[in-house]
């Protein structure tokens, strides 16, 4: 099916399932332990053999000679594969770090070796008896000492520009010139990259935990360099990706090479500080954001400046990317800037772009508000644009920040903030409130589902599609019932194979939409197929309570396959339609912290949420999703960051011990509020992402909360009671 | 993790004995912190000895009006005792900002005070680390040394211990009693017990090869308020940037012990004898000799804030 125009009345704006807070139909299988995780597939008559990675101990250098004499002896192991032994892997184009292969060290924890062995204990221990002797050679790891290095990076627009800045900002009443930094942050999900390889003849199998199947596929098959279509990829459960398992990792690469030359199926999981070195991460930005305003408070001119590094031959965080649409002025530009470091890869994590760009944004623009005397909330909603403010010609699909604004100011009792600054307290704390806006852009994606109607009358949907956490399974669910007219439990939903047809997959928060309009394609054709089989107009046709109804005749939708089942596939594509109006989703975070007076210890006291983000389809699931971000900027704004050993070149907080993430007595109220609205142009589901939306903004109203409660504005993340301490008033 | 031998122990003299006939053998009670540095190979001990057999799982009254707390009472069993909530509460609290409840119902007394640092080099096998691998030198001297000591710090090392419950013990001058290889009994005031890193950082404490810890016996109270205040990052779940642990009578003196401040439960009677001075004043006898990094510096003003809030607290 091809999206090229508005969507219009469908079956979907019934809303009798879609929209329901329905409970996730794998939430059974997951509390009881019953879903299947990557390394947990498991047959007691296949002869598992376990695989432990060994990670380099140089940031930069070479391999000299590797040692496995005494591993090779170690009890039990089988096999050991190493990097030395052949040369590096082919690189699939969405691969930064090279995942194997070759002498060549490019960061710390570069996988150099996997040993195969009869149990997981036995291969790692055997790990630890490999003696490598590497070359150092000097690298760089210092972002803001590379700073000046930094390129123009090759793709995309690292450029934007409207109007004429420089002479705008210069005669502004108002201005504000200001740097912030933002930390290398870890995806730190619960479950590390896993997989399992099995080989049949030159056929393999891969277990493994992916959030986009079809990559993975065509990258595992460039990294082996054999056929795709001799891949089979099973990702149905994840236990969280936030964009760690966007693109294909070592795990499956080694685990395939060392089943192969193992000759068993092999288990290979990631130790925990291999997910901070070895595999990607948000990568540290240094931001610089100039603001001029007349002093009625409108924006004239705007600029972000963004530096960031990565490896050779990888690409920067966007972070001016939603400076670009979020306010009007007429004068503005942005420049995004990337520095080569010797670090792990840095890529994508959760709303990359406008997560840490937004931490920096919304916080010069409560600078911003505070240098006019104007209140935060209605210094945002008088700088609202409904256009993209570079090409006033295109306008959103739908834009309510001011709506978002408006309400969360209602319900959060922004009212009673004092604009003053240190000027509350309760008790040892020093309480402040901060507001924040949310944005993240909308990205559609094609997406394929099958929908198979068996002659008991259930509807099984098959799709690549993968559910991270998100609530995938219930919202493929709700669709498809909702387009059969069918009880939810009526239908079957079977994700994360690379048999199916390929879907959108999950990033960039476009799962949501996509997938469930690629299931919206499959069932309109059923539809077709079903009416054709009954003989019945498809135009005049509705269904409802499993029955197929035109005019005066209806008949149980079972009547349509008792002779054979019926199997239709189809593809949602997107024509310019995407491009024509800007689709953004928009939001705004209301926070307030309380700061311990002795201590400077920074601590939520509640935050509320409220986000305009076309049609929710489930909205407990999609609140799981916000309040999830939430803790995730709770986490971005207090405590993570990875820290740098700038004289050694690695993440030198690397489990989670040291890179602290919220624990629940960091989270003692969270409300989220959806605005009821639809998108028409951004499929015929009229839903958009809140997956990433839910994160973008928390960690600037969090620090503006702190900056309300004490008065210390802090530019570099995370806000932590070391920067706060030497400020603090004096003790009575 | 290596291969090792394993036996239970059936007395504590059979323990000290058989750890002292081998040449790396290590004590297992909880094994919240020895099985994961076994894991990482920090730890490779090629014989364990199970003491969790061995009784010593009571908490009982002395005759001096004090408490004899069995090497092994769990943690939590420990912080939630009638009498050590109600005599000893600095105790009880500092136990509960520790770890979690799952790691609590099975760490125990003893293993509390020997748990190892958490300096993040020392977790790193590829990193020099002069109390992992003496001589290889100290990573975090000159890299990142955020949550590191400040005080009694050497060349070699600015680790520091990570125990909750260790500076309630320091403050509440607390004895270790142990029985030796040999038999011998002794009583090592807690005072003595950690050592500070010189320059043979992985040397922790004052055991002798084969020493085991049986009890560790409280005085009897002192009385006053007892209050523990710990700094963290997040709410929970994590190791103290510092925490303060104070005992504070109503004419104003008490003790104070500090941790995530150096190698050992800090407190000095010079600091102490400043009580009731305020804060500063004992803050600056307590960190008279603090060498903090770059990183860690905020340190000493937060101890000395910390402080000022117990004292604070104290009074009201």
């Amino acid at each position: 099916m091809k999206f090229d125009t508005p969507a219009t009345q469908n079956p979907i704006d019934r809303m009798t399932v879609v929209g329901k807070p329905i409970e996730r139909i794998d939430g059974q299988m997951k509390t009881t332990g019953r879903a299947k995780y990557a390394y947990e597939w498991h047959d007691d008559a296949v002869p598992y053999a376990y695989g432990y990675p060994l990670g380099a101990a140089i940031a930069k250098g070479r391999i000299r000679a590797m040692d496995v004499t005494a591993a090779s002896r170690a009890p039990g192991v089988i096999k050991i594969v190493t990097s030395d032994s052949m040369p590096d892997l082919k690189k699939a184009k969405r691969n930064t770090a090279k995942l194997f292969g070759g002498v060549d060290i490019h960061h710390y924890h570069q996988a150099v070796a996997v040993v195969v062995a009869e149990t997981f204990e036995q291969a790692r221990a055997a790990a630890h008896l490999i003696k490598v002797d590497y070359e150092e050679s000097k690298g760089a790891f210092d972002l803001e000492a590379s700073m000046d290095a930094a390129i123009k990076p090759k793709d995309g627009e690292p450029d934007s520009a409207a109007g004429d800045f420089a002479p705008a900002f210069e005669t502004a009443t108002v201005q504000l010139d200001q740097t912030y930094t933002t930390p290398d942050q870890s995806h730190a999900m619960m479950e590390p990259h896993a997989s399992i390889a099995a080989w049949d003849g030159d056929a393999l199998t891969v277990w493994t935990s992916s959030q986009m199947v079809d990559w993975w596929r065509s990258d595992l098959a460039t990294a082996l360099d054999m056929d795709k279509e001799k891949i089979h990829i099973m990702s149905p459960f994840i236990g969280g990706g936030f964009g760690s398992k966007l693109f294909l990792r070592s795990d499956a690469v080694l685990a395939a090479l060392a089943s192969r030359e193992a000759g068993r199926p092999v288990k290979v999981a990631l130790p925990r500080p291999f997910l901070m070195n070895n595999t990607t991460h948000r990568p540290a930005t240094i931001q610089r954001i100039r603001i001029g305003a007349g002093q009625d408070g409108k924006i004239t001119a705007i600029a972000h400046e963004s530096w960031s590094g990565d490896l050779e031959g990888g690409g920067p965080e966007v972070a001016v990317q939603q400076t670009r649409l979020l306010y009007a002025g007429a004068n503005r530009m942005t420049a995004t800037r990337l520095a080569v470091l010797d670090l792990p890869e840095g890529n994508a994590m959760r709303a990359p772009g406008e997560a840490p760009g937004l931490m920096a944004l919304e916080v010069a623009m409560d600078e911003m508000a505070e240098k006019l005397g104007q209140d935060p909330v209605a210094f945002r909603i008088l700088n609202d644009t409904q256009v993209d403010p570079e090409k006033p010609e295109k306008a959103f699909s739908h834009r309510d920040l001011v709506g978002c604004m408006k309400l969360g100011a209602e319900r959060f009792g922004w009212d009673k903030r004092n604009a003053r600054p240190g000027t509350v307290q309760d008790g040892d704390w020093l309480v402040g409130m901060g507001v924040a806006a949310a944005f993240r852009n909308n990205m559609v994606m094609p997406s394929g589902a099958r929908a198979r109607l068996d002659r008991e009358g259930v509807l099984t949907v098959e799709t690549d599609m993968t559910d991270i956490g998100t609530g995938s399974y219930t919202i493929i669910a709700q669709t498809a019932a909702e387009m059969l007219g069918l009880p939810i439990d009526r239908v079957a939903v079977n994700l994360g194979d690379s048999r199916f047809p390929v879907s959108s997959g999950s990033g960039g928060q476009w799962g949501g939409n996509s997938a469930t309009a690629g299931v919206y394609a499959a069932c309109v054709k059923m539809r077709e197929a079903i009416a054709a089989a009954l003989g019945f107009n498809a135009e005049n046709i509705d269904f409802a309570d499993g029955m197929v109804i035109s005019g005066d005749r209806r008949v149980p939708l079972a009547e349509a396959v008792k002779d054979k089942p019926l199997v239709v596939e189809d593809t949602i594509e997107y024509g310019d339609i995407s491009e024509e109006k800007q689709q953004s989703t928009f939001g705004a975070h209301f926070v307030e912290v309380g700061v311990n007076i002795a201590t400077g210890e920074p601590r939520i006291r509640r935050m509320l949420a409220v986000c305009a983000a076309g049609r929710i389809l489930n909205p407990m699931t999609a609140r799981s999703q916000v309040i999830g971000a939430m803790t995730m900027g709770v986490g971005g704004a207090l405590s993570e960051e990875l820290a740098v050993d700038k004289k050694r070149g690695f993440f030198v907080n690397h489990d989670l011990a040291g890179y602290e993430v919220p624990v629940h007595a960091d989270i003692p109220h969270q409300e989220v509020i959806f605005m009821d609205e639809t998108d028409p142009m951004s499929s015929p589901m009229k839903a958009k992402g809140v997956g990433e939306l839910g994160l973008c903004g928390v960690a600037a109203a969090i620090n503006n909360a702190v900056y309300n409660a004490t008065g210390i504005r802090v530019r570099n993340y995370p806000v932590t009671l070391d920067k706060l301490i030497g400020a603090l008033p004096q003790l009575s | 993790m290596k291969s090792f031998t394993y036996e239970r122990a059936t007395s504590v003299e059979a323990a000290a004995k058989a750890a002292a006939s081998h040449d790396a053998a290590r004590f297992i009670a909880g094994g919240t912190n020895l099985l994961d540095l076994m894991k990482l190979e920090i730890e490779t001990p090629t014989h364990l000895i199970d003491v969790n057999s061995l009784g010593l799982d009571t908490i009982e009254a002395t005759p001096e009006g004090g408490l004899r707390i069995g090497a092994l009472v769990r943690n939590t069993e420990l912080a939630a005792d009638e009498r050590v909530r109600r005599d000893y509460g600095l105790l009880s609290r500092a136990l509960l900002a520790g770890a979690s409840g799952q790691l609590r119902n099975k760490a125990t007394t003893a293993g509390n005070l020997l748990q190892r640092t958490r300096c993040p080099y020392f977790y790193d096998t590829n990193q020099p680390c002069n109390k992992r691998q003496p001589g290889s030198g100290c990573s975090a001297i000159d890299g990142f040394s955020r949550q590191l000591g400040i005080v009694g710090v050497s060349d070699s090392c600015i680790a520091t211990h990570p125990s909750d419950m260790a500076i309630a013990m320091r403050a509440l001058d607390a004895v270790i009693e142990t029985v030796g290889a040999d038999g011998a009994k002794r009583s090592i005031p807690i005072a003595d017990f950690h050592r500070l890193p010189g320059d043979t950082p992985h040397i922790e404490t004052e055991l002798k090869k084969g020493e085991v810890i049986t009890a560790v016996v409280l005085p009897k109270p002192i009385g006053g308020k007892h209050i523990y205040r710990k700094v963290r990052d997040r709410a929970s779940y994590a190791f103290a940037l510092i925490s303060v642990g104070a005992v504070i009578l109503p004419d104003g003196t008490g003790r104070v012990a500090v941790g995530g401040v150096a190698h050992k439960p800090w407190r000095l009677d010079t600091a102490d004898a400043e009580l009731p001075s305020g804060a500063g004043r004992v803050t600056r006898r307590l960190l008279l000799d603090a060498q903090p990094t770059e990183h860690n510096a905020y340190k000493v003003k937060l101890v000395e804030r910390t402080l000022g809030a117990v004292l604070a607290e104290a009074k009201g």
